[in-house]
């Protein structure tokens, strides 16, 4: 399955590519595409949504706190 | 400019004159004051962030090492300098969030397409609801000035549509009952009654839109590369500054571990790959906000990279390079005049509907008076048969005169032929041709001038029709009378020839060509507007049915590559020359701040450079 998700206050590129890194090696994520400037992920993942969106939140408030998954 | 990059411009400029101040004469205690007045303004975020991201366990982190850089470069007795690392390293942050907020502004007006609201008569009533509450087959009413909301047709008015959002074309096109519009072009005059032919979530500004948002997840190599390459070039240049630091000093060197550390500072104050973790991905940004602009959508950085090593070029005809629809070309007369015929031709076609028929009707220019035509009757395959004035006249292809036992004449079959028999005796012939698109020849020989090896178009059509196009416009290869499985065998073909990196690209209208749309490196679909298929199938969709948007893509392609590459090669140049000049003790904190701060100032700018670009053909 696919889905896109909005970020808010991504502020550096840098932290988009470590986003990027750790969400690969989720299990479960097939790919993952962190665009800085349009603020989005993209990912397609073949496991229960509910649980794999709070892990990606807490991936994100460990590399980027002020970022927030909407 | 945001509320918060607002606070932060204030910060730094308060800072900035506090650290001013510190360089008149004045008692060291109070230039020292004024200094770490103006570090805890615009260094205590840095702070607070160094200190919650080793609590993360991030310690390549940019803001621990400006921390460090900075404590260092304090516990030196290098006030200014400590200072001026945090303050510039803050300018620059503030510079790439304006630039990177900027760029991205301008492209959310690129695509200020979306229109707000439909007025839509319901009954008697004429109300206002948002588009996506209009139903397939309603009445829309658009006002001089207002957006088209969803696809459809006139059904009352005229008007002139400015489509430049759409196609990039600047001259307004006019339209009138019973054409069909396309939600996102402005209504610049005249109202219009519109019958919708799609939801909006199926309209053309929709699917647009939805296109451009997701086009960045597509990342290039170059991006890639990048990303991998910040991955090891922050810890590297960090242990390499560790061990500056500390290890020179315990073998003994005689410049003290004041200097040694001093070099280590100049070291992690150049450690963030910052400069190209935003200029490259920000060049693709600009880069494919430019190609929209030129009515080019690119659905991902990589395509857009791809382009820029294209190599062989291969084209569908119908629709492609040729407009798709048919002209008179010749009329061959051997009994009568040449306007009798035609018009005797346009009179016996005058109820059909046929393209060819059409372009007869097209070519006698004057209404068809069809009451002197009587016994109109179609022979399948074959053509049609009617009298006029009781005259049996017929007009059809080669098996009509089969019909008539009449032997087919000798004549150049590079186009259609249509024969017209006054009773059984052949009256003459009309010859008709697709016609070829007026940019399409310049656009062919341009391809070569930009660096193209092989141009080659693919037809279904017959051989002399296919060969007599190929040599008008100047294409290398013309491969005729290929059904769509051919053509794929073709393409496979190509792709076997061409060099490891060079690129395959197919253009076609987007009918019938999926397969081969998805067998090239690239494929591209033309007057994409309107067609679902050719969106869904094609890399890249060129938004009108000009042949010379390829060149507009071509160009845009190449420059985002050359720019994207001038970041790499200076971004990198001027870090890696500084940390060697460091590392010898040549090179200064100051310098340091430039290899930093200011190589993402000016990457950046050379990036944003892409986006006001528009190629001149």
């Amino acid at each position: 399955m696919k889905k896109t998700f909005k970020l808010e206050n991504l502020d550096c590129a840098n932290c988009a590519a470590k986003i990027e890194d750790a969400l690969k090696k989720i299990d479960g994520i097939k790919s993952a595409s962190v665009s800085f400037f349009a603020q989005k992920i993209e990912i397609e993942f073949d496991r229960d949504e509910n649980s794999l969106v709070a892990e990606i939140k807490k991936i994100i408030s460990k590399i980027e706190p002020d970022c927030e998954l909407l | 400019m945001t509320k918060s990059l607002k606070k932060q411009l204030i910060k730094i400029i308060i800072a900035a004159l506090l650290f001013a101040g510190a360089f008149f004469p004045l008692p060291q205690m109070i230039e020292l004051a004024l200094l770490v007045a103006a570090y805890l303004i615009v260094g205590t975020p840095i702070l607070l962030k160094a200190l919650r991201n080793i609590r993360n366990g991030q310690v390549f982190d940019e803001n621990f090492l400006m921390t460090i850089a900075t404590f260092g470069a304090f516990a030196l007795q290098e006030y200014t300098e400590a200072v001026a690392v945090m303050l510039f390293f803050q300018v620059g942050e503030f510079f790439q969030s304006y630039a990177v907020n900027k760029s991205r502004k301008s492209i959310a007006a690129l695509m200020d397409i979306r229109p707000d609201y439909a007025h839509v008569k319901r009954g008697k009533e004429l109300i206002t609801v948002s588009p996506e509450d209009v139903k397939r087959g309603e009445i829309i009413i658009v006002q001089p000035g207002e957006r088209i909301p969803l696809d459809g047709t006139i059904i009352k008015g005229s008007a002139s549509l400015n489509t430049s959002a759409l196609t990039g074309e600047s001259l307004p096109r006019d339209v009138s009952e019973g054409e069909n519009v396309l939600s996102g072009s402005v209504n610049l005059n005249g109202v219009i009654e519109i019958k919708t032919t799609s939801i909006f979530s199926n309209s053309t500004v929709a699917r647009i839109l939805d296109l451009v948002e997701n086009a960045s997840s597509k990342k290039a190599q170059i991006e890639a590369f990048i990303t991998r390459f910040a991955r090891y070039y922050t810890p590297t240049v960090v242990i390499i500054a560790l061990v500056l630091a500390f290890l020179p000093p315990l073998l003994g060197s005689s410049l003290g571990i004041k200097e040694w550390i001093y070099r280590a500072i100049t070291f992690l104050v150049i450690s963030c790959p910052c400069a190209l973790v935003i200029s490259i991905p920000l060049s693709f940004f600009a880069g494919m906000g430019a190609a929209s602009r030129c009515g080019v959508l690119i659905k991902g950085g990589n395509y857009l990279e791809a382009l820029s090593r294209a190599e062989i070029f291969v084209f569908d005809k119908t629709g492609t390079l040729t407009k798709g629809n048919f002209k008179v070309t010749n009329i061959t007369a051997f009994i009568g005049s040449k306007e009798t015929l035609l018009q005797n031709a346009a009179k016996v076609e005058g109820y059909s509907h046929h393209p060819i028929a059409t372009s007869i009707k097209q070519a006698w220019g004057h209404k068809t008076d069809l009451k002197d035509i009587s016994e109109v009757e179609e022979i399948a395959g074959c053509g049609i048969k009617a009298k006029i004035n009781n005259q049996e006249i017929s007009v059809g292809n080669k098996k009509m005169l089969d019909k008539y036992n009449i032997s087919e004449p000798k004549i150049e079959k590079n186009g259609t032929i249509l024969y017209v028999l006054y009773a059984n005796k052949l009256a003459g012939y009309i010859k008709i041709e697709d016609e070829i698109k007026p940019d399409a020849a310049q656009t062919i020989s341009l391809l070569k001038t930009h660096g193209v090896k092989e141009t080659v178009m693919l037809t279904g059509d017959r051989k002399e029709i296919g060969h007599k196009i190929g040599k008008k416009l100047g294409l290398d290869t013309v491969h005729t009378e290929l059904l769509p499985t051919d053509k794929v065998t073709k393409i496979e073909e190509l792709l076997h020839k061409k060099a490891p990196n060079g690129q395959l690209i197919f253009v076609g209208d987007g009918i019938n060509d999926a397969p081969v749309l998805a067998r090239s490196d690239i494929g591209m679909a033309m007057g994409g507007m309107g067609s679902d298929a050719a969106v869904e199938a094609a890399d890249i969709v060129l938004m009108t049915d000009e042949p010379s948007k390829i060149i507009s893509a071509l160009k845009i392609a190449k420059k985002t590559i050359f720019i994207a590459k001038e970041n790499i090669v200076f971004a990198i140049g001027v870090k890696l020359l500084v940390l060697a000049l460091g590392a010898l003790g040549y090179a200064s904190i100051w310098a340091a701040v430039f290899a930093d701060v200011g190589v993402s100032v000016i990457a950046i700018l050379n990036a944003v450079r892409l986006l006001p670009y528009r190629p001149q053909i």
